[in-house]
């Protein structure tokens, strides 16, 4: 039914979005790359020179990038970790029959809707203070001394609190996928003597493969570039204890000026986040041909 | 529910269930619980849950200080606007896609999507000084352009999914019976498709509202949405625990209610149809 005519008005319908888009892709992405070649400071205007590619050679020289690069992988690996198995778990258990199953699943999925700012602000405040907050006050009732846990233990702390925002996520995701098992292949598994276990190992584990994965590469984009939580709670410190790439490069051009270095440093969270994008669009693009 | 389990397991079930459901929720339990205290009672050792003097003095203090309406609106402003715009482009092209699928509609959507895996620090700068050179830093506008490019791909893969279900022989069957282009549209096509819009629309605002790297990177005072707003007490002081509770939960009280009716489009959006 696809005439000429609505072949031409269909491209027509599509162009504006695609055209917007692409005009975001490549201009400023193309302005980044121009100036990670520049030697070029906002605090001296009009003294921008060629640099080539001195700006990525101190870059990736930088102890502090070096820093960064753990502390991504540390974040972006640490909340995966806890997310899927802690929503792997959480997901078996909200899918048995309970009373008020529609209540607790509205909790469960509540602290995604916390903007990141607010939840990083709570957590610092009203639960990991060592003067005022609440695990402060347990620890005191309990006879401890109370632990600084932004100074002592800053990335594990913002890991912590990032894995609270996401672990919503990870159930919510896999519990929709578990309710869409065959609940007939799991009796019939179980009239045939398979235990819990076996039958976790070989039926449930197997039809989660698919949103695990999902679940891991799309929290992996978000995670790769997590700001606002690091932003208010630590500041990337202390020294470069808890920054991560996204934040060393906000730091590098809008906090100390350097718009080469912090352009280079744009590039090379662009690459790396690519590498793992890859990854997602094979999955994604798979699920498109059904 | 065909399920039978006995009423034993049914109530540990329960148990651990609310347990944790209510160990996960309890950090915004006690925010809530907290903007209702006096300053004093927000830090008193050992706290109290339930069994204090109920006050609204915070929720005014945040209110006549700090011109919270003003972020409310700007949060209200940047996320409806930047989706509305974002529906504006994307309708077409999703109902395109949908109803006249071309050779390329895959690939373009694929690359629609790869635009999203960019991360936004990667052109940080450029749009800065965009920003600054036409004078659009600290404006909504500045904010609403940023936020539909961003949530574009999103808006149009969502309306996507949610088009490619609606079947194209009912066109056929309302064509058949006489019905003109016009009346397609308004009686057949626009009921069908304004499930789908309610839910993406619903998501991106979700989405807008809570954004926080470009929110706090291009705002300042004028423009600066709720989640600049609250950034704005990371440097404490004295006693500001409440004050922080009350604003904290006025900017996150909309988008809460919102959200728990968004449940079930939210897998979907967020996967990209990958998990329904």
């Amino acid at each position: 039914m696809a005439t000429l005519n609505s072949r031409r008005a269909a491209r027509l319908m599509i162009s504006p979005a695609v055209l917007l888009l692409l005009a975001w892709m490549v201009v400023p992405l193309a302005m980044t790359i121009y100036f990670s070649m520049l030697r070029y400071n906002l605090l001296m205007p009009g003294m921008e020179s060629w640099a080539g590619f001195d700006n990525y050679r101190w870059f990736l020289t930088d102890p502090a990038f070096f820093a960064a690069i753990g502390n991504t992988m540390k974040l972006v690996l640490g909340v995966l970790f806890i997310t899927t198995v802690g929503g792997v778990l959480l997901a078996l258990l909200l899918d048995q029959p309970f009373w008020g199953q529609g209540i607790v699943r509205v909790l469960v999925i509540a602290p995604f809707f916390v903007m990141p700012t607010v939840s990083a602000l709570v957590w610092k405040n009203m639960f990991l203070n060592p003067v005022n907050g609440l695990f402060a006050h347990a620890a005191k009732a309990l006879g401890l001394q109370p632990y600084d846990f932004l100074s002592h233990a800053p990335l594990a702390s913002i890991i912590g609190i990032v894995a609270w925002q996401w672990l919503p996520f990870a159930t919510l995701i896999l519990l929709t996928a578990l309710q869409s098992l065959d609940r007939e292949q799991m009796d019939a598994a179980e009239m045939d003597g398979a235990s819990p276990l076996q039958r976790f190992g070989y039926i449930t584990l197997p039809h989660l493969g698919r949103s695990i994965t999902v679940v891991i590469l799309i929290q992996t984009i978000f995670l790769l570039s997590v700001f606002a939580e690091i932003l208010v709670t630590t500041n990337g410190g202390p020294g470069t204890a808890s920054t991560n790439l996204t934040y060393l490069v906000y730091a590098q051009s809008l906090l100390s000026f350097d718009v080469g270095m912090g352009s280079a440093g744009g590039v090379v969270a662009v690459i790396l986040a690519n590498i793992v994008a890859i990854f997602l669009m094979r999955m994604i693009g798979k699920n498109l041909e059904r | 529910m065909s399920r039978n389990v006995s009423t034993t397991r049914r109530s540990v079930v329960t148990i651990a269930a609310w347990g944790i459901g209510f160990l996960i929720f309890f950090p915004i339990l006690w925010t809530i619980l907290t903007s209702f205290k006096t300053e004093g009672e927000a830090i008193a050792s050992p706290p109290s849950f339930l069994f204090f003097d109920w006050t609204l003095d915070s929720y005014r203090e945040v209110n006549s200080r700090s011109d919270y309406p003003r972020h409310f609106w700007n949060s209200v402003v940047i996320s409806f606007g930047s989706t509305f715009l974002g529906l504006l482009i994307a309708i077409p092209a999703a109902w395109a896609m949908a109803f006249v699928p071309g050779k390329r509609t895959k690939d373009v959507l694929m690359w629609m999507l790869s635009t999203k895996m960019m991360p936004s620090v990667g052109v940080l700068i450029p749009m800065y000084l965009m920003f600054r050179d036409f004078g659009l830093l600290d404006t909504r506008t500045g904010l609403v352009i940023v936020l539909t490019l961003i949530n574009l791909p999103i808006i149009v893969w969502m309306l996507y999914t949610y088009f490619r279900e609606i079947p194209g022989e009912i066109l056929e069957a309302a064509r058949m019976d006489g019905a003109s282009l016009r009346s397609e549209l308004i009686y057949v096509l626009t009921p069908m498709a304004v499930p789908g819009i309610a839910s993406t629309l619903l998501l991106n605002v979700i989405l807008s509202w809570n954004e926080a790297f470009w929110t706090l990177n291009l705002t300042a005072a004028n423009a600066a949405p709720l989640t600049a707003f609250i950034a704005s007490y990371s440097s404490p002081e004295g006693l500001f625990y409440a004050k922080l509770s009350a604003a904290s939960t006025m900017a996150i009280a909309p988008i809460l209610i919102l959200g728990w009716f968004s449940q079930k489009q939210l897998v979907r959006g967020l996967t990209f149809g990958a998990v329904k």
